[in-house]
C-alpha cells in the first residue's frame, strides 16, 4: 500500500473540491438565475471535458501550464517553479476537467427552486446577496453536497489526465489510480489489489453518505 | 404628510400587452378582476418591480419607483411591498417565525423576533411559529405569507389570488384575515383575483381588465350596477353593493336593521350591532312600484326616484336605477314592465325588496365607497 499517493489523492480530491465548489456556486447560479447571449454555448463548453478523451484533455492542460505558455511562464516567474509536473499544476487540470461535475448539479439544484420564492424573497427586502446567502444557497444544499462528493470521488479516481499533466512523482503527483497502474506494470498485483480496494471502498462510501445525506435534507425540508 | 397614494400607468404592446392607468388611495382596495390571462398579475409584478414594462410610471408612498421616461427603476428589494403570492411562495427551509423575520432584515437585530410573532399574533398563528411550511395546512401558510407582507411595514400591499387554493370556509376566515391586517396597514390595497365572493367582500374599488386593458375602474357600487360589463356581473347578476351600519339586531327573528345613506332596511342575517357591513341586492330582487302597494309580505318599501333606465340594444331585460336617498338600487325589470309604467328618469317609485334578498357579507371593504 503507497500511502504517500493516497495521500496525494485525497489532497488532490480536498483541494479541487475547495477551489471548485465556490466556483461552481457562482457559475451554477448564473446559468439558473440568468438568460443571455451565448448561454447554450457556455453550457456546452462546461460539459466538454466530459465528452474528451482524457488524452485529448491532457494534451491541452499541458499546453496550458507549459512554461512555455503566459500562464507556465507566469506561474515559474511568481513561484519559482513549473506548474507542469507539479503538484500545483495538477489541481488546476483537476478543477478544470470536473467543472461539469460540480457546475451542472449545482446549476440544477438552483433551478429547481420555484421562481416564486426568489421573487418573494427579493420582495422581502432582502439584496440579491442576502438572497444567495439566506434563501437560494440553503434550498440548493443537497445538489452543492453531491457536487462537491462526486468532485472528490472524480478526482480520485482520475487517470488518464493526471498521468499526462503530473508525470509520474513520487510523493509530488504520483496519485493511487496511478500508484496503481505501476503497480500492475510491475507485476506486484497485491499491493495494486490492495490499493483497488481501498478506492473501491472510498467511493461506496462517497456514493452511500452522498445518498444518506441528500435524503436527510430532503426529509428535513419535506 | 407624505402622498401615501398608489399611482400605476403601463403602457406596453408586447409580448404581454398592457394599457392600464390606476390610482388607489391610502386605505382603499382596489381589486383587479378579469379573466386568466387578461394581465392581472403582470400589473402586481410591475408594481413590485419583478416586472418591467416597455413605458411605466409608479409611484407609492410618497417615492418614484419606476419612471421609464426619467429613466428611474428601483429593484424589488428596496421598494416597501408586501406582496402575497398566489401559491404562497414560503421558503420551505424556514419556520413560519423565520420566514417572517425574513422580511425584517432592515431592522435591529435584537428587535426582529418580537415584532416577527406580532405578526404572527395578528393572523392568529403565534402558537405555530415554530412550525415549517410543510407542517401547515394551506390556509395556515397563506396566513404566514400575509404576516410575512405585514412585517415589512408596506407602502402597498399585493395580494395575488390569494384565496385560490383553499375551501370556502377557509376562504370566509382568510378574507376578514386580511381585512384586519388591511385595516391596521392603512395603505392601498391591491387584489387579484377571479371571485366575485372576494369583490363583494373586500373591495372598495374595482379594475376590470381585459387582455391587459383596463376596460373600467370604478366604486364597486357604481361597476356591480352596471350591466353592460363583462366578468364581473356574468358571476351573480347586476346588483347593488354598500356599506351599512348594523342599527339593530333582532336575534328572535334572525333579522337585522341596516342603516344606509338614504333610510333603513332590514336584511335577514345576523351581526353585532353598530358593525359597518357591506351588502348586495341582486337587482333581479328588487321590484318597483308606481304606487305604495299593501297587503305584501316584503320588509322593505323604499320611496325614490328613476335616476336612469337603461334598455341594451336586444335584451328583453332592463336595468333601473332608482335614487333613494344617497343609494343608488339597481332594478332589473323586463322591457314589457317598462313600458306599461312608464318607467322614465325622474319618476318617482317604490323599490319592494325582500329581507332574504339583502345578502349581508360581513367587514366592509376599506373606506365606504362613494356611490
Amino acid at each position: 500500500m503507497d500511502w504517500q499517493a493516497f495521500r496525494v489523492s485525497v489532497s488532490l480530491g480536498l483541494w479541487t473540491v475547495a477551489l471548485l465548489v465556490p466556483v461552481g456556486m457562482w457559475a451554477g447560479h448564473a446559468l439558473a438565475a440568468r438568460t443571455f447571449r451565448g448561454k447554450a454555448l457556455v453550457e456546452a463548453a462546461v460539459a466538454v471535458p466530459l465528452l474528451l478523451p482524457p488524452t485529448v484533455l491532457g494534451f491541452y492542460l499541458l499546453t496550458l501550464v507549459s512554461p512555455r505558455s503566459p500562464l507556465g511562464a507566469l506561474f515559474e516567474r511568481v513561484a519559482g517553479t513549473a506548474l507542469a509536473f507539479s503538484f500545483p499544476g495538477l489541481v488546476l487540470a483537476s478543477v478544470i476537467i470536473n467543472l461539469p461535475f460540480v457546475i451542472q448539479p449545482i446549476q440544477r439544484a438552483f433551478e429547481g427552486i420555484p421562481a416564486d420564492v426568489r421573487d418573494a424573497a427579493a420582495c422581502c427586502g432582502l439584496s440579491p446577496w442576502q438572497r444567495f446567502r439566506r434563501i437560494e444557497v440553503p434550498l440548493a444544499w443537497p445538489g452543492i453536497l453531491t457536487a462537491a462528493i462526486l468532485t472528490f470521488a472524480h478526482t480520485l479516481g482520475e487517470f488518464g489526465v493526471v498521468l499526462m499533466v503530473g508525470g509520474n512523482l513520487p510523493g509530488d503527483t504520483r496519485t493511487l489510480s496511478i500508484a496503481i497502474y505501476d503497480r500492475m506494470q510491475a507485476f506486484d498485483d497485491r499491493s495494486a489489489g490492495i490499493m483497488a480496494a481501498v478506492l473501491l471502498a472510498t467511493a461506496v462510501t462517497t456514493l452511500a453518505l452522498t445518498t444518506l445525506l441528500s435524503q436527510r435534507l430532503v426529509r428535513r425540508r419535506g | 404628510m407624505a402622498d401615501r397614494r398608489l399611482l400605476v400607468v403601463l403602457r406596453q404592446d408586447g409580448p404581454i400587452p398592457l394599457d392600464v392607468r390606476l390610482e388607489c388611495q391610502a386605505g382603499d382596495t382596489l381589486v383587479i378582476f378579469g379573466p386568466s390571462g387578461s394581465g392581472k398579475t403582470t400589473v402586481l409584478r410591475a408594481i413590485a418591480g419583478l416586472y418591467a414594462p416597455a413605458s411605466a410610471e409608479i409611484r407609492a408612498g410618497g417615492e418614484t419607483w419606476t419612471d421609464t421616461a426619467r429613466g428611474v427603476f428601483v429593484p424589488p428589494h428596496r421598494r416597501h411591498v408586501g406582496y402575497v403570492f398566489q401559491e404562497y411562495a414560503l421558503f420551505p427551509h424556514l419556520t413560519a417565525l423565520g420566514n417572517v423575520e425574513a422580511a425584517l432584515t432592515d431592522q435591529p437585530r435584537g428587535e426582529r423576533r418580537a415584532r416577527a410573532l406580532a405578526c404572527l399574533a395578528q393572523v392568529h398563528l403565534d402558537g405555530k411559529a415554530g412550525r415549517r411550511p410543510h407542517e401547515l395546512s394551506g390556509g395556515e401558510r397563506q396566513r404566514v405569507a400575509l404576516a410575512r407582507a405585514l412585517a415589512r411595514q408596506p407602502a402597498v400591499l399585493l395580494l395575488d389570488e390569494p384565496f385560490s387554493a383553499v375551501d370556502r370556509a377557509v376562504r370566509r376566515r382568510l378574507q376578514d384575515e386580511v381585512a384586519d391586517v388591511r385595516a391596521t396597514l392603512g395603505v392601498p390595497t391591491i387584489l387579484v383575483t377571479h371571485d366575485l365572493d372576494d369583490v363583494v367582500r373586500l373591495a372598495s374599488h374595482v379594475l376590470l381588465l381585459d387582455r391587459g386593458r383596463a376596460i373600467a375602474l370604478d366604486t364597486i357600487a357604481t361597476l356591480m350596477r352596471r350591466p353592460d360589463l363583462p366578468g364581473l356581473v356574468d358571476a351573480a347578476g347586476p346588483g347593488t353593493v354598500f356599506d351599512a351600519v348594523v342599527h339593530r339586531t333582532h336575534a328572535d327573528r334572525g333579522v337585522v336593521e341596516l342603516a344606509f345613506d338614504g333610510g333603513m332596511l332590514v336584511a335577514a342575517g345576523r351581526a353585532p350591532e353598530g358593525a359597518t357591513v357591506r351588502a348586495r341586492i341582486p337587482a333581479r330582487d328588487v321590484i318597483l312600484a308606481t304606487s305604495l302597494p299593501d297587503g305584501l309580505s316584503v320588509q322593505n318599501v323604499l320611496a325614490g326616484a328613476i335616476r336612469s333606465v337603461t334598455l341594451p340594444e336586444g335584451q328583453d331585460a332592463a336595468t333601473v336605477d332608482v335614487a333613494v336617498g344617497g343609494l343608488t338600487i339597481a332594478a332589473e325589470v323586463t322591457r314589457d314592465a317598462v313600458q306599461s309604467l312608464a318607467l322614465a328618469p325622474g319618476r318617482p317609485v317604490y323599490a319592494l325588496v325582500k329581507a332574504v334578498s339583502v345578502e349581508v357579507t360581513g367587514a366592509a371593504g376599506g373606506r365606504a365607497p362613494r356611490s
